[in-house]
C-alpha cells in the first residue's frame, strides 16, 4: 500500500525537532506532500486548492508540541480541516410528519443504488420502521427482478407492479400499497442515469414532484475520481438531494470524492456502504473518512489519548507477561482499569484503522457496566486465585460470586472470557508488530500493545 | 477476429453501419472532449508566453481528467524541458505537445489480441462492482453477431441478485445462447459447462461474465484464479483474453484495480465504459504507462451498439480534432 501522509510528513520534517515553529520555509515541502496526497485520494483539484489555503493559515506559526512529532501535528491540522468540511451530521433519515415517508435513491449507473435500497430497508426495519421497497428502474435488464430477489432474501415487502408499468405508475402503486398495508416508509430505487441525460433527469424531477419525498439520497461510488463534483452538482441542482451514501468503502479507495461531493452540494453524508451483503451499511463518521483520505486509520487521536492515559511501563510489562504466558487475572483487571481510563471504548474502536485484527473488532459491542462487574469479580478473588485461575473450582466460584454481588454464571463467563483473551492476545501480539499499518505510527501503536484489547468483555 | 474497426479494413465486414464509426466515436466521446481539450484550450487561449503558472494550469487540466499527479507531472516535465531548450516558444503549440504525449503513452502499449490456434476464443470479463461488465458482454455479443460469429455466453456471476437474468436478457437481445446454473452455483462449474459445450459444438467465441469484486478481497480474487485454471483444463490456452472493465468515472484507485486484477486474473486489455458521461477516464493513461495494458474497447451508452473498438491514434485525433 501507499505510504500515508503522516509518514511522508515525518520524512519532510525530520530536521525539525523540539521547540521549533512551523514556518513558511519548513512547511513548503510539507504542503506539497499534502497537496499530492489529497489529489491522489481523488479530492477535486479546486477543493484541494481551497483546503490548502486553510491548512496553510492554520499551520503557520504553530508551536511544535512535544507530545506529537511535527509530522503528526501537521497531519492533525490537515485531518481536522477535512473533518470540518465533511461535517458532523448524525446518520439519521428524516421522516415525514404524515406517513408514509418517501425516500428516493438516485445516482449514476452501477453506483450501488439497488443494493443500498436493500440495506436501508433492513436498517430501517431494525430501527422500528416498516418499509416497503419499489424499483422504478424499467430500463436496465432484470433491474426490478434484482430488487425483488433482495426483498425476498430480506423477508421485507416489495411492490412488484405490472410488467409494463411506467416509473410514475410504479411509484404511485407503491404508495397505495403502503397505505393499504400500513407501511410507514417507501424506499424508491431508481434507474442509474448520467447527470447529462436530460430526459432521464426530467423523469426524476417528475417522480419527485409526484412522490414528495422527505429524503433524496445520492448514491456515490467511493472509487469516483474528479468527475464526482460534476455529477453530484447536477443531481443536486436538478433535484435538491438531501443526503449522500458513499458505497464500496470496503475496498481500498481513499474516498476523496466524499469531500468533493460535500463541498459542492453541502448535503450531509449519511451512510457508507461496506459490503455487498445487507449488513454492509454503516453510519457515516467524518473522522474515519478524513483519516482514510489521508491513508490511515484515526491513529492520531488514538495516540494522543493513549499517551495521556496509559502508563507506558505497565503496558510494556503486560506485553512481556503475555509473551511469557504469565498474564494473570490480576493483569486482566489492570488492563481493564487502564482501558476504562480511555473513556468510551466505542469511540476508541472507531479510531482504529479498519485493517488486520481491528477489522474484527469493528462491530464489537462495548458494555462499560460489564467492565465494572469484571473488576468487581476479580477484586473478590484471593491473591492465589488471581495468579492461577486453574484452582478456581465450584465452591470458590460461589464465594467469589457472593463477594462481588454477582452470579456464578457471571463468574463462569468471566473466566471463559479471560481464557479467550489470553489466547487471542497471544496471537495478536505476534501479528501486530509487523502489521499492515507500517511506519512510525504503526510501530508506536504496536509498542503500546493496543492489540491487547480484544477478548475483553464485549462482543 | 476482433477487428479494430479503425485499423485495417475487415474483409468480411457485414452491413455497413448507418452512421460512420467516426461519427459515433465523435458523438460518444463528445463530453469527454468537452472536458479535457476545452480546458486545455481555455488555458492556452490568448496567451503567448509560456511560464510556470501556465504550465501548472495545464497540469491541473490533466489532473482533472483523472490522469493522476504522477503521470501529469511527468508529461508536463517533458514539455518543460522542451520549453527550457527553446524548442517551444508559443503557448499555442502546447496543445499539440500534450496530444503527442498522450498518444505516445497509449500507442506504446497497443498490441494485437491473442487468437486461438483452434477451437473457440475464450474471453473472460472481470472488474470491480458495477462498472459495466454484463452490459459490455451484451455489446460484445452484438458486435460478434453482426460479424456472423457464433457466440456463447457464460453466466458465471452466480452471486449478485438477478445477475443471471440480466445476462439472459442480453442473450435474447443479441440472439445468443447463455449457459447457466442456479444462483449460488460454483462460477467455475458454469464456466466448465460453457467451455465444454462451445468446444463440442465448434463455436467461435465464449464470453464469461463474472461477479463484480473488489480487488482487495483475496478470497474472491482466488476464485478468479480458479476459474482460469478451470478454463485451461478444457482449452489449454484459454482464456485468450481477460478484459478488465473500468468505469470512466474511476479515480486513482483504478491503478490499484488494474494491478491486482492483472496479478490474479492475468488481465490482457481494458474496456473503458460510460465515456458518454462527462468523465474522461484518464486513469487509463496512468495504467498504460505503469502497467503496460492496452485499451481494447470503449463503452459509450447502454445500448447493444454502444461499444467501439479502441484505436489510440483515432481516439486521440478525435479527442483533439
Ligand atoms: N463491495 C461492495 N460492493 C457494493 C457495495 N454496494 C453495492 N455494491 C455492488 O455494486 C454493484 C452494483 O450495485 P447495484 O446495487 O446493482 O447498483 P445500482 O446503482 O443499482 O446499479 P444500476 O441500477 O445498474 O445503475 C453490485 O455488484 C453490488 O453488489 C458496497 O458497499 N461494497
Ligand atoms: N451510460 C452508460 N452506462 C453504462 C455503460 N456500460 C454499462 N452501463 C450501465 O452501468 C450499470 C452497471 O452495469 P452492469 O453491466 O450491470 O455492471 P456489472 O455489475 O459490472 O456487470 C448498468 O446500469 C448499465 O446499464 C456505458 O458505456 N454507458
Ligand atoms: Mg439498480
Ligand atoms: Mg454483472
Amino acid at each position: 500500500m501507499f505510504e500515508n501522509l503522516s509518514d511522508k510528513l515525518q520524512r519532510v520534517f525530520k530536521n525539525l525537532r523540539g521547540e521549533g515553529k512551523l514556518t513558511a520555509e519548513n512547511m513548503e515541502a510539507a504542503l506539497r506532500e499534502i497537496r499530492v496526497a489529497l489529489l491522489e485520494a481523488d479530492v477535486h483539484f479546486r477543493v484541494v486548492k481551497t483546503l490548502m489555503e486553510n491548512i496553510k493559515q492554520k499551520a503557520m506559526g504553530e508551536e511544535v508540541l512535544s507530545a506529537l512529532t511535527p509530522g503528526q501535528q501537521v497531519t492533525k491540522i490537515v485531518r481536522d480541516e477535512l473533518v470540518k468540511v465533511l461535517g458532523t451530521h448524525p446518520s439519521r433519515l428524516r421522516t415525514a410528519n404524515e406517513p408514509p415517508t418517501v425516500v428516493m435513491i438516485v445516482g449514476l449507473q452501477g453506483s450501488g443504488k439497488t443494493t443500498s435500497t436493500g440495506k436501508l430497508a433492513r436498517w430501517c426495519s431494525k430501527n422500528g420502521h416498516s418499509p416497503i421497497m419499489v424499483s422504478v428502474d424499467v430500463y436496465r435488464p432484470a433491474a426490478r427482478h434484482q430488487l425483488a430477489v433482495i426483498a425476498r432474501d430480506l423477508k421485507l415487502p416489495v411492490y412488484q407492479g405490472g410488467e409494463a408499468e411506467k416509473p410514475l405508475e410504479l411509484a404511485r402503486g407503491a404508495r397505495r400499497e403502503a397505505m393499504q398495508t400500513g407501511r410507514d416508509l417507501i424506499l424508491v430505487d431508481t434507474a442509474g442515469r448520467l447527470h447529462i441525460d436530460d430526459e432521464l433527469m426530467t423523469e426524476l424531477s417528475q417522480l419527485k414532484e409526484s412522490l414528495n419525498p422527505t429524503e433524496i439520497l445520492f448514491v456515490a461510488d467511493a472509487m469516483t475520481g474528479q468527475d464526482a463534483v460534476k455529477s453530484a452538482d447536477e443531481f443536486h441542482k436538478r433535484l435538491g438531494i438531501t443526503g449522500v451514501i458513499l458505497t464500496k468503502m470496503d475496498g481500498d479507495a481513499r474516498g476523496g470524492a466524499a469531500l468533493s461531493i460535500r463541498e459542492v452540494t453541502s448535503q450531509p453524508l449519511k451512510f457508507v456502504g461496506v459490503g455487498e451483503k445487507f449488513d454492509g451499511l454503516e453510519a457515516f463518521h467524518p473522522e474515519r473518512v478524513a483519516s482514510r483520505i489521508l491513508g490511515m486509520g484515526d491513529v492520531l487521536s488514538l495516540i494522543e489519548k493513549v499517551e495521556q492515559n496509559i502508563d507506558q511501563k505497565k503496558a510494556e510489562e503486560m506485553q512481556r507477561k503475555l509473551l511469557e504466558d504469565e498474564f494473570t487475572l490480576a493483569d486482566f483487571r489492570d488492563q481493564m482499569k487502564q482501558l476504562s481510563k480511555l473513556g468510551s471504548l466505542e469511540s476508541l474502536l472507531g479510531m482504529m484503522p479498519q485493517v488486520g485484527p481491528f477489522k474484527e473488532m469493528k462491530n464489537a459491542k462495548v458494555d462499560e457496566k460489564e467492565m465494572t462487574r469484571v473488576v468487581a469479580i476479580i477484586d473478590s478473588m484471593t491473591e492465589r486465585e488471581r495468579a492461577n485461575h486453574m484452582i478456581i473450582n465450584g465452591s470458590r466460584r460461589r464465594r467469589i460470586a457472593k463477594g462481588s454481588g454477582t452470579t456464578v454464571q457471571e463468574v463462569n463467563s468471566l473466566l471463559k472470557q479471560y481464557a479467550q483473551a489470553r489466547k487471542m492476545m497471544k496471537s495478536l501480539t505476534g501479528g501486530l508488530s509487523g502489521g499492515k499499518m507500517g511506519g512510525a505510527l504503526g510501530r508506536k501503536l504496536a509498542k503500546m500493545k493496543l492489540g491487547g484489547m480484544p477478548g475483553m468483555p464485549w462482543n | 477476429m476482433f477487428p479494430s474497426l479503425f485499423g485495417k479494413q475487415d474483409a468480411e465486414k457485414a452491413e455497413p453501419p448507418k452512421t460512420s464509426l467516426l461519427d459515433r466515436l465523435k458523438q460518444g466521446i463528445q463530453k469527454t472532449r468537452a472536458g479535457l481539450v476545452d480546458r486545455i484550450e481555455d488555458t492556452i487561449s490568448g496567451r503567448k508566453e509560456i511560464n510556470a503558472e501556465l504550465l501548472e494550469e495545464l497540469e491541473y487540466a490533466l489532473i482533472s481528467a483523472d490522469i493522476g499527479v504522477r503521470t501529469s507531472t511527468e508529461i508536463l516535465e517533458r514539455i518543460r524541458q522542451r520549453v527550457d531548450r527553446r524548442l517551444v516558444n508559443d503557448a499555442a503549440e502546447l496543445k499539440n505537445l500534450i496530444r503527442e504525449q498522450l498518444l505516445e503513452i497509449l500507442q506504446a502499449v497497443e498490441r494485437a489480441p491473442v487468437q486461438p490456434e483452434s477451437g473457440p476464443r475464450v474471453v473472460m470479463v472481470v472488474g470491480v462492482n458495477g462498472v459495466g461488465k454484463t452490459t459490455t458482454i451484451g455489446k460484445l455479443a452484438h458486435l460478434l453477431r453482426e460479424r456472423n460469429k457464433s457466440v456463447l455466453l457464460c453466466a458465471s456471476d452466480t452471486f449478485r441478485a438477478a445477475a443471471i437474468e440480466q445476462l439472459e436478457v442480453w442473450g435474447k437481445r443479441t440472439g445468443v445462447e447463455v449457459v447457466r446454473q442456479g444462483s449460488g452455483a460454483d462460477p467455475s462449474a458454469v464456466l466448465f459447462d460453457g467451455l465444454q459445450s462451445a468446444k463440442a459444438r465448434g463455436l467461435d467465441h465464449v464470453i464469461i461474465d463474472t461477479a463484480g469484486r473488489l480487488h482487495t478481497k483475496s478470497n474472491l480474487m482466488a476464485e478468479l484464479e480458479k476459474m482460469q485454471r478451470t478454463a485451461a483444463r478444457v482449452i489449454p490456452e484459454a482464456p485468450h483474453e481477460v478484459l478488465l472493465v473500468m468505469d470512466a468515472t474511476t479515480g486513482q484507485n483504478g491503478l490499484e484495480q488494474a494491478r491486482r486484477f492483472t496479478e490474479s486474473a492475468g488481465v490482457s486489455g481494458i474496456v473503458l465504459t460510460k465515456l458518454d458521461g462527462t468523465a474522461k477516464g484518464g486513469v487509463v493513461v496512468a495504467i498504460a504507462r505503469e502497467l503496460n495494458l492496452p485499451i481494447r474497447y470503449i463503452g459509450v451508452g447502454e445500448q447493444a451498439a454502444d461499444l467501439l473498438p479502441f484505436d489510440a491514434s483515432r481516439f486521440i485525433e478525435t479527442l483533439f480534432a
